[in-house]
């Protein structure tokens, strides 16, 4: 069991999700998030006040996948989320001790794997 | 006729020769206090149009453009002011051939706040400006969220001169159009065929948005287009009441009008979304009050107050369904300038042929006759519009890229052009000294593991 944390461009958002979706990846927590990737700073000007914006608006994603799936979805957000330019954000792979699914109570593997189609 | 004509007149004698205006005061009176009191009134709710369409489509667009989007329509009061201060009102309204007004007015040569014979001529331009500026700012819908902001500047600044200032000597300054006989009251020919036009022709040479038909980019403030669709409204009874040049029976039957027919679009509006869908949307109803707005703008002073809610219901129909193939076609004409204003336009100038009431004031009865003279006068408005249109956006288009790069355009327009965000409550906005404003290098060599 692994959760995937990714930070990706707003605007990237759509293709990164329908890149998932693609993977058949379909359980997904998004997060509209703040950070600093090392990108260069816009300034902006108000009236005589002139600012760095130093925090750019980015959009968090937390998936709860099998091992078989890590692969398929770090690949999928890859493939959404890149553009080439500084800022495009990170993924992170972390080892998860156990998931429940609160309707059922079944957990782990069972709790991730998406219901099949009625 | 409008008797837009006979305030041009007036405004051209007070520029001539002493003896010129002495022979002719006998046959125009001085005007009435009440109005130069309404015209000044009038001027000023047309202004508000402009905010008023820059809330509607602010609201409109993504949250990331809503800046750009609302200082297109703002920058447009600065840029087509001075335009039309310094040639286009003369190009429009000077005497001269019926192709083209003359030089007399430029930069405001000549023009007075006398009151001797009709209304000053300063606040014919005035009122004639405001015009202008709205035209100008309509275009801004098609073009939204990708165009340049120095390049749009430019494009409309040549726009106003090249296109608007020719189309409105042939309708209001005694050019072809109007001795054509062709009806049209207030400008739907020369503001909104004109501008939905151009609109279209602007989409068309600038190409689609990339995010065009692979997301749905949704209004992000739908507020804020139902308040400016009613600041247009009651901006638009300057608009159309005004242009009745006083304060009398006439200026009334506009002002009814121009609250009757937008009340039946709105209605007819409603029904269509109800049978298409079962459910009424807000910014339907917004959209439908404009084009109801545009449809009775050539007629507000020539027909019935019924022959408007009947030019409001119909005028209705074809917009709407324009606006339904649109969404799904390739034109990114982005907020419909084109169907509401082009098809609103011309729906009205059409409308105005069959409904047209001697009994209330129109020079002509409405009829099939009429119908021709609207259709020809629309088909050279239509065709003006996009020739000019397209030479004007090509040549800007050599002097200057007009779109934005991709960058700027995923990242939002706000920032990319104008360095300000709408909605930004200041966490991580570090305060720069005045002396680090100096243009920098961008940061590079970010030491491995300090970013998260």
């Amino acid at each position: 069991m692994k959760l995937i944390t990714a930070v990706v461009r707003k605007e990237r958002l759509n293709d990164v999700l329908s890149a998932l979706f693609e993977a058949s990846i379909y359980g997904v927590t998004v997060t509209p998030v703040r950070g600093h990737g090392g990108e260069r700073e816009p300034v902006q000007t108000y009236r005589g006040l002139t600012v760095k914006m130093e925090l750019v608006e980015k959009v968090r994603l937390d998936i709860g996948v099998t091992e078989a799936f890590v692969d398929p979805a770090v690949d999928a957000i890859v493939r959404g989320a890149r553009t080439g330019e500084v800022g495009d954000g990170k993924i992170f792979v972390i080892p998860v001790d156990r998931v429940v699914r609160i309707r059922t109570g079944e957990t782990d593997a069972a709790a991730v794997t998406p219901l099949e189609p009625a | 006729m409008t008797r837009r004509p006979s305030l041009v007149v007036a405004g051209a004698l007070a520029a001539g020769p002493t003896t010129l205006v002495r022979a002719q005061s006998a046959a125009i009176p001085p005007a009435p206090a009440g109005d130069i009191a309404w015209m000044l009134t009038s001027t000023a709710l047309v202004l508000l149009m402009v905010v008023g369409l820059a809330f509607f489509y602010g609201g409109l667009v993504r949250r990331k453009n809503v800046l750009n989007t609302m200082m297109m329509s703002f920058v447009a009061l600065g840029v087509v002011g001075l335009t039309f201060t310094a040639v286009g009102y003369s190009l429009a309204f000077a005497p001269g051939s019926t192709w083209l007004g003359g030089l007399d007015y430029v930069f405001l040569n000549g023009l007075n706040t006398s009151t001797a014979a009709g209304l000053p001529s300063l606040l014919a331009f005035c009122f004639q400006a405001t015009f202008a500026m709205i035209s100008a700012a309509l275009i801004s819908g098609a073009v939204v969220e990708r165009m340049r902001f120095g390049a749009y500047m430019l494009v409309i600044a040549l726009w106003s001169i090249v296109v608007y200032a020719p189309l409105a000597k042939w309708v209001w300054g005694g050019g072809f159009l109007q001795q054509l006989g062709a009806l049209d009251f207030a400008g739907g020919t020369v503001v909104h065929i004109n501008a939905g036009v151009a609109a279209a022709v602007l989409a068309l040479v600038l190409g689609r948005r990339r995010d065009y038909g692979r997301k749905a980019m949704l209004p992000h403030q739908v507020p804020y287009t139902l308040l400016g669709a009613g600041l247009l409204w009651f901006g638009w009874f300057g608009f159309n009441a005004g242009s009745a040049q006083a304060a009398n029976g006439l200026a009334v039957l506009a002002f009814a009008n121009t609250l009757l027919a937008p009340a039946a679009t709105l209605v007819v509006w409603a029904l269509l979304d109800l049978a298409r869908d079962g459910r009424v949307t807000a910014v339907g109803l917004a959209t439908g009050l404009v084009v109801g707005l545009v449809a009775v703008t050539p007629a507000a002073g020539y027909v019935s107050p019924g022959g408007a809610l009947a030019i409001g219901a119909l005028a209705a129909v074809p917009s709407y369904l324009l606006m339904l193939w649109r969404a799904r076609s390739r034109l990114d004409d982005s907020l419909d300038v084109f169907a509401a204003h082009g098809v609103g336009g011309i729906s009205g100038a059409l409308l105005t042929g069959l409904f047209a009431s001697r009994a209330w004031g129109a020079p002509v009865q409405g009829g099939l006759e009429q119908l021709g003279v609207q259709a020809l006068a629309v088909l050279c408005a239509l065709t003006f519009s996009a020739v000019g249109t397209l030479g004007v956006a090509l040549l800007v288009g050599r002097l200057v890229p007009l779109r934005a790069d991709a960058a700027a355009e995923a990242q939002g327009l706000d920032v990319g052009m104008h360095g300000e965000e709408a909605y930004t409550d200041g966490e991580g906005a570090l305060l720069l000294p005045a002396t680090r404003l100096e243009p920098r290098a961008p940061a590079v060599g970010v030491p491995a593991g300090s970013e998260a």
